[in-house]
């Protein structure tokens, strides 16, 4: 697996193949699998996250209650035109909400890179997805791209983990939604036609900007304010992405700044990390609904 | 890690470690255990015992207890399933001590006949990956991820060689290998992982030597 950024864009130079093809040849070779059957199953993933998407219920409710029906809400203000952020944003937020709270729920997500931040990449790609096909992108392409993009999300993961984490309880939520959106960000360069420098700057320009987040689930559970970030995640990751397209580039290269990431994730103090002592968890509302999640008596 | 271990996989929600990991320590035990379980008594330890009820860990040990996979959308239902297929299930919490992982549970199984119990205790270590801790008190630290064989066999010289011996005639290559005993001359265990499958008639041929208490094999494959 690849552990940084520099050697991917090196090998990219050298090799003369795009960043999805150089991220697969490598897993199947560790991996001893061929690439057709790797493709099978990255596309499969594709499969898997649009039905986590459509297999919302807007009735539905998790355990504790805490989560239900809020992207039913986004959807009902965007039908009626009344989203300051307008239609397309509009869809990323509801997707984005749709797939987290369904994770909530105990429905069947992708979790990429974990479970809580399960809605980023879905609400990036299939609603990008929608909207290149409303402009007339050739459908087959199109699926061809996505399943290349998941690859260049799989990828950026692999370096992030290598060189950070991509757990809440080691470095926080920037390890979580910021490693979602980092991830999102160059899959979302990369579906626009974007070249492989633009993908790695979008992936250190989404990190830069969710550095420092910290994981602080109320009662521990994945629902608050787990759920609402990956909003954040997805919608960062877009801004991030058209910021490299536009050619802003990162003043930072992507390896030091997810080395940046360990940094603080190790600074930080172990009740902002998925424990649920500090941040929203410490609040009186949150203590409250610790409280009352934790008495005696399962099931 | 692979690629699949980052953008997948899938699961039920809403936690790998919580959700994931704990159906997968339901269906090892259920593998380890080899026959039909008709109770369990599942005691969670430190997070599990906390948190474990808002991210559905209770139901998610009992539907890999059941053979539901990670991925199927029944987890939330294991508890009905369960007694629909005649098993009972009790709950409860238990202290494993401060060197235990904080997402562990112990769960005790009873089969038909009042011989067939085993305790099993194992950890959600992260990511849905799990390790199995201890089998009936006796240390056995393995991962659930490749074929393991388990050996209980008196504290004497020529045990372990006629275990590999086995291996080697079988063309199975050791990736683990672990010994532990109680004390000198007592009671040992072995817990070998495999990069292949062992043939069933070699567990019996094991299983009947001198010596050897006990033979347990997990095998990871379906089913």
């Amino acid at each position: 697996m690849y552990t940084s950024f520099s050697d991917l864009l090196a090998d990219g130079k050298e090799q003369g193949l795009p960043l999805w093809q150089l991220i697969q040849q490598d897993d199947c070779r560790e991996g001893n699998i061929s690439t057709e059957e790797s493709w099978k199953r990255m596309a499969a993933m594709y499969a898997a996250m649009k039905a986590s998407d459509s297999s919302y219920d807007g009735k539905q409710k998790s355990r504790s209650g805490l989560v239900g029906g809020e992207a039913e809400k986004v959807k009902r203000a965007r039908e009626k035109g009344n989203l300051l952020v307008g239609d397309f944003l509009g869809r990323v937020m509801e997707r984005a909400l749709r797939v987290a709270e369904n994770n909530a729920c105990m429905k069947v997500i992708v979790a990429a890179p974990t479970a809580g931040s399960c809605g980023v990449l879905p609400a990036v790609l299939i609603s990008l997805e929608e909207k290149y096909l409303g402009e007339g992108r050739n459908p087959e392409d199109l699926q061809h791209s996505l399943v290349e993009s998941l690859y260049v999300a799989g990828g950026f993961g692999g370096i992030i983990a290598a060189r950070a984490s991509l757990a809440g309880a080691e470095c926080g939520c920037q390890a979580e939604i910021g490693s979602a959106s980092s991830m999102a960000a160059g899959a979302a360069v990369t579906l626009a036609g974007g070249s492989t420098e633009e993908a790695v700057h979008a992936a250190a320009l989404a990190m830069k900007s969710l550095m420092g987040l910290v994981c602080d689930p109320v009662a521990g559970l994945v629902e608050v304010p787990c759920v609402k970030r990956n909003v954040i995640g997805a919608v960062n990751a877009l801004t991030a992405a058209d910021m490299a397209l536009s050619g802003i580039r990162s003043k930072i290269p992507a390896d030091q700044v997810m080395d940046a990431m360990r940094s603080v994730g190790r600074e930080m103090n172990e009740d902002l990390r998925e424990t649920g002592l500090g941040g929203v968890a410490a609040t009186e509302t949150g203590k409250a609904v610790r409280k009352r999640m934790t008495k005696p008596g399962l099931q | 890690m692979n690629i699949f271990d980052i953008v997948g996989p899938v699961m039920v929600g809403p936690s790998s470690s919580h959700t994931a990991g704990a159906v997968r320590i339901g269906s090892v035990s259920r593998k380890l255990f080899g026959k039909s379980i008709r109770s369990a008594e599942i005691l969670l330890h430190g997070s599990f015992a906390s948190s474990g009820r808002g991210h559905g860990t209770d139901r998610a040990l009992v539907a890999g207890l059941i053979g539901l996979s990670v991925d199927d959308p029944r987890i939330p239902e294991a508890l009905e399933l369960a007694e629909k297929q005649g098993l009972s299930v009790t709950f409860g919490t238990i202290d494993l001590g401060e060197d235990a992982h904080p997402n562990s549970a112990c769960l005790r199984l009873h089969g038909d006949d009042e011989k067939d119990a085993m305790e099993i205790v194992a950890s959600s270590i992260g990511g849905g990956r799990i390790m199995i801790n201890a089998i009936d008190g006796l240390a056995a630290n393995f991962s659930g991820d490749c074929p393991t064989l388990i050996v209980h066999n008196l504290d004497q010289p020529g045990h372990v060689a006629e275990v590999t011996s086995m291996l080697q005639h079988k063309a199975v290559n050791i990736a683990t290998m672990q010994l532990y005993r109680n004390g000198r001359g007592g009671h040992a265990v072995m817990v070998i992982e495999c990069d292949q499958e062992i043939p069933t008639d070699s567990l019996t041929w094991l299983s009947k030597l001198e010596g050897v208490e006990k033979v347990t094999y997990y095998s990871p494959a379906e089913g």
